[in-house]
């Protein structure tokens, strides 16, 4: 079933494992080879990691690139990993975020630089495994085993509050998980004793332990989205983390809710998932209108943009529980934007924060006059935020809010002004930080050096390319979720939603 | 009755070993000079290992000898193996550990090694007699060990409050042996589940005995509300006792307790059932939230102890081979996360300066990033967090408890179990967040060094391959139930 003859995804999965043991081996040395060997190992294996997409087959839902060996055999557990279109795109996502964390740590960073750097390649093993494993055990191995780095990034490398963030980072995503793993070995029994995702999407489980097992991986995932109400350790957690966990935390970890959503609770509790749409369709608007607002007032940069997360992933599940092609893809689609553009945002913050130590809007004004360059790129991130046409952000939107529209017009109404909320958050923020007056503390800076315009880059180009061309992902997610969408609505509504389309 | 077989013997090969190398240590004592002590240690080593070795050569086998008193099977065989590696990491992180504490004087080892005895007597007990005995002989030498630093008015108090309790304890154990005899006529596990199965007796008077015998192992694997002895002697007794009797004994105990209700009372399941779920939840609840209170390592670790009581006690409840493997499988993997945990708390001991408050990890991963890094694997595996063992041994009692419909235990036991993460973490965060508030040396000669990266070694591997070990667990207790 591989297609490409070596293992692939174990591949890409552990590379950053032996880079971490490596530089633990090498524990004497300086700083600077920590973070060579760093850079290495993650460019490495984003480079490993684009044979991935160049030899995707499009043209079916399977998973691909599987490997399957027994792991535990006692509870038939395998080490099963593969992945379909939506998890694909995700590992790439990782792969790249996780080279451009190491380079915009480069500087920023000076304290324990290996043990920095060590995290940060767990963290990318971590959460490439969560996107490929096959088999729920595996796969929640890995959903737990990442928090353990994350945490650490907080508590070491954090901010002031760090102790509080990353203790509530931890027990709040931990006492979601814990429910999930119940609700995984309820499964097991239910399923006929296999973890195996694949085995276990195919069969038809009764009313009520459906409902149950749902709302185990719902709270799960929704904390990890973070949906309203579960959202408040992320505010916390963004501002205290360093820089590169800001990006990852945004840009991967919050994904992984979605993508739970979209792995086991559409496919495998399809009768629970339509009973419950209504009720998450309505907490994704709230997410949206709440997060946006509070956006609005806040004075820390951080916070605005961990606010804005909110809103934004609540888009992503007002997409998701559409349950049409169109909110689907755009909902998997504005999980990568929201990726790559808030990961951006958390960049720019951090570029910043490096020159001057404060997030505060008010401590900024007018550095457009002394930093161009940045503010271009800080332009192009925010616009592609609030969604702006020719920008990745508007494509996701523009489809989520069809596809809502299609099932739910009132929520796709509602949806709708969170746009224009959006808008004004993001512009204002803009505003304040980059006209206005130049403040005399603000005189002597320096505008981008080459490394963080690399950093930067790669991310722009993305913003632009979904923007204007967005066919090419498209494409890799079609079968995967018309598949998605027969195993939800089963055959016949598929199609009468697709006519429709067609008719409108 | 039978003659005397050649059997007997065999079967208490191990036993025989362990007490000779005991009894040797007792004497090559006298004729060693105080700074070559640690030469008995290593001695002490080889004969565990010896008597590893041959009870290895015995698995297998399943007889019951001594006119069914002692009984030879898979499930005292996994357990003696327990045993072998709890004492030989107890002792490889005592050996300095007691020169810091001039102490050095060899019937520690002999006390350790009779100990071990006592509880591969226990375990192997066919017989509620045999089981009591072996039970006194640990306790007794435990005992001793806790009062070991003469000169310390904590570790004198740590063992005169054990000793009070513990023998008040085993009288209580005893009056349920007792009862059990008067309804049954007998005192041999087999022979009582089958006079229960006739159904000829007084069922309160049995219930009764249960009861007693419930409270009497309650108080050796330390559920509450027979704890009240743990903190205080947990936090007495010198560092490395307390390593070895928070496994050790605590596996002993459980091991017994698990063989007489399985063996002897399944015709009353129903009963005990309900009363170890309240003990089990009561001991998860207790331990996890007063842990969270606890300021000195020694008392957090103590009650930690005691909520994993409380987590292998779901997995007894839930009953069947799964239920006991799952418990089997939790206490070996205890063994690896706990004594790592306590060994580094020892390594923290100087001259009697640092070590016993939390504080004291303050910075230690910035002066000594090796114990911190052991530190952080011990603490994350004690909360349960993959890719550690104990979060494979959560899982097996998680499965466990709902295959056998255990739904709200289980769910108890999650939540348990997250708020247990706190207090874990918390020690994590003054290792990595605090500085050090002055520079201090680590006691770390090689030997502790050796036994912690053993311990780090195995709840990592355990972690991440666990199957032969579950496979192991099983079949061990195929025999039983």
């Amino acid at each position: 079933m591989n297609s490409m003859g070596y293992r692939i995804l174990s591949l890409v999965a552990f590379l950053p494992v032996f880079g971490a043991l490596g530089i633990l081996l090498h524990v004497k040395r300086s700083d600077n080879l920590a973070r060579w060997m760093a850079l290495a190992t993650t460019a490495v294996t984003f480079i490993v990691s684009i044979p991935l997409l160049l030899n995707f087959d499009t043209s079916t839902h399977n998973m691909q690139f599987v490997e399957n060996y027994s792991w535990i055999p006692s509870w038939n557990v395998h080490y099963t990993v593969g992945v379909d279109g939506i998890s694909v795109l995700l590992v790439l996502l990782t792969t790249l975020l996780s080279l451009i964390c190491v380079i915009s740590s480069w500087n920023a960073i000076q304290t324990k630089v290996k043990e920095y750097m060590i995290a940060l390649l767990l963290l990318e093993t971590g959460m490439i495994g969560v996107f490929i494993a096959l088999d729920l055990f595996l796969f929640y191995i890995f959903w737990e085993a990442m928090l353990i780095p994350m945490f650490l990034l907080i508590i070491i490398w954090g901010g002031p509050r760090k102790m509080y963030a990353g203790i509530k980072f931890f027990l709040y995503t931990l006492a979601g998980s814990v429910l999930m793993l119940l609700g995984i070995i309820a499964l097991y029994y239910q399923g006929g004793h296999t973890f195996e995702i694949v085995k276990l999407m195919g069969q038809s489980y009764p009313m009520e332990f459906q409902y149950w097992v749902f709302l185990a991986f719902f709270v799960a995932f929704a904390i990890k989205v973070p949906m309203f109400p579960f959202h408040t350790w992320l505010p916390d957690a963004h501002v205290e983390a360093p820089t590169a966990g800001s990006v990852i935390l945004a840009g991967v970890l919050l994904k992984m809710g979605t993508y739970g959503f979209l792995r086991f609770n559409l496919p495998m509790f399809p009768a629970a998932t339509m009973h419950f749409a209504p009720y998450i369709l309505m907490l994704s608007v709230v997410a949206i209108i709440y997060g946006a607002l509070v956006a609005m007032i806040q004075k820390d940069l951080k916070k605005l943009i961990a606010y804005s997360s909110v809103s934004h992933m609540g888009f992503v599940t007002l997409g998701i529980f559409a349950f049409n092609t169109q909110g689907l893809e755009g909902g998997i689609l504005q999980m990568l934007n929201h990726g790559v553009t808030t990961g951006a945002l958390f960049l720019c913050v951090g570029i910043i924060y490096e020159r001057t130590h404060t997030r505060m809007i008010a401590d900024y004004g007018g550095l457009t006059k002394r930093l161009p360059i940045y503010a271009v790129f800080f332009m192009i991130f925010t616009l592609s935020s609030l969604g702006l046409p020719g920008m990745n952000g508007f494509i996701g939107e523009f489809l989520i809010l069809l596809g809502a529209f299609t099932s739910q017009r009132i929520y796709a109404v509602i949806g709708t002004t969170g746009i224009i909320l959006g808008a004004a958050y993001m512009l204002w923020m803009y505003q304040r930080v980059m006209f206005m007056e130049l403040k005399p503390r603000n005189e002597s800076l320096l505008d981008l050096s080459a490394r963080e315009v690399i950093t930067l880059l790669p991310l722009a180009v993305l913003v632009f390319w979904i923007g204007i061309f967005p066919n090419p992902l498209l494409s890799v997610l079609h079968e995967t979720v018309k598949h998605l969408l027969i195993q939800v609505n089963g055959q016949a509504q598929f199609t009468a939603s697709a006519n429709w389309f067609l008719n409108f | 009755m039978p003659s005397f077989s050649m059997d007997n013997l065999v079967s208490i090969v191990p036993e025989s070993i362990v007490l000779c190398i005991a009894i040797a240590v007792l004497m090559f004592d006298l004729f060693t000079a105080r700074e070559k002590r640690h030469y008995l240690a290593y001695f002490s080593i080889v004969g565990l290992a010896v008597a590893a070795y041959e009870t290895w050569q015995l698995r297998g086998l399943n007889m019951t000898t001594f006119s069914g008193m002692f009984v030879l099977d898979g499930f005292s065989i996994f357990f003696k193996m327990l045993f072998f590696i709890v004492a030989a990491l107890s002792i490889l992180i005592s050996i300095n550990y007691l020169k810091n504490e001039q102490s050095e004087r060899g019937e520690y080892y002999g006390l350790i090694l009779f100990a071990t005895s006592g509880m591969m007597i226990m375990v192997s007990g066919a017989d509620l007699i045999t089981i009591y005995l072996g039970l006194e002989l640990m306790a007794l030498s435990v005992y001793i060990l806790a009062g070991f630093l003469r000169g310390s008015m904590k570790s004198n108090e740590a063992a005169l409050k054990y000793f009070l309790l513990g023998a008040f304890s085993s009288g209580i154990l005893l009056y349920g042996i007792a009862l059990i005899f008067g309804v049954t006529g007998t005192t041999n596990l087999r022979e009582i589940a089958a006079f229960i199965q006739t159904g000829n007796l007084s069922k309160p008077v049995l219930i009764l005995s249960m009861i007693l015998m419930t409270a009497g192992f309650g108080f050796k694997i330390a559920a509450v509300p027979f704890h009240m002895w743990v903190p205080d002697v947990y936090e007495g007794a010198p560092t490395s006792v307390t390593a070895f009797m928070s496994v050790g004994p605590k596996a002993a105990a459980f091991a017994a307790f698990l063989r007489v209700f399985m063996v002897a009372l399944p015709g009353i399941q129903p009963d005990w059932t309900v009363i170890l779920s309240a003990l089990a939840i009561l001991t998860m609840l207790i331990g996890n939230v007063v842990a969270i209170a606890q300021t000195n390592i020694k008392r957090m670790l103590a009650y930690s102890s005691i909520a994993h009581a409380g987590y292998a006690l779901v997995g007894f409840v839930t009953g069947g081979a799964a239920g006991m493997s799952s418990v089997m499988l939790y206490l070996l993997i205890y063994v690896f996360m706990n004594l790592g945990a306590f060994g580094v708390v020892v390594m923290l001991r100087k001259g009697g300066a640092a070590g016993d408050n939390i504080e004291d990890f303050a910075g230690l991963a910035k002066n000594h990033k090796f114990a911190a890094m052991l530190m952080l694997i011990f603490m994350f595996s004690l909360a349960g967090i993959p890719p550690t063992a104990g979060f494979i041994g959560k899982f097996y009692i998680f499965m466990s408890a709902l295959n056998a419909g255990f739904l709200w235990l289980a769910i108890i036991t999650v939540i348990m179990s997250v708020i247990s993460a706190f207090f874990y973490l918390r020690v994590v965060i003054i290792m990595y967040m605090k500085d050090p508030s002055g520079e201090y040396e680590l006691s770390a000669p090689y030997t502790i060094k050796f036994a912690l990266a053993i311990a780090a070694f195995c709840v990592l591997y355990i972690g991440m391959n666990p199957g032969g070990l579950i496979d192991y667990a099983i079949s061990s207790v195929a025999g039983l139930v």
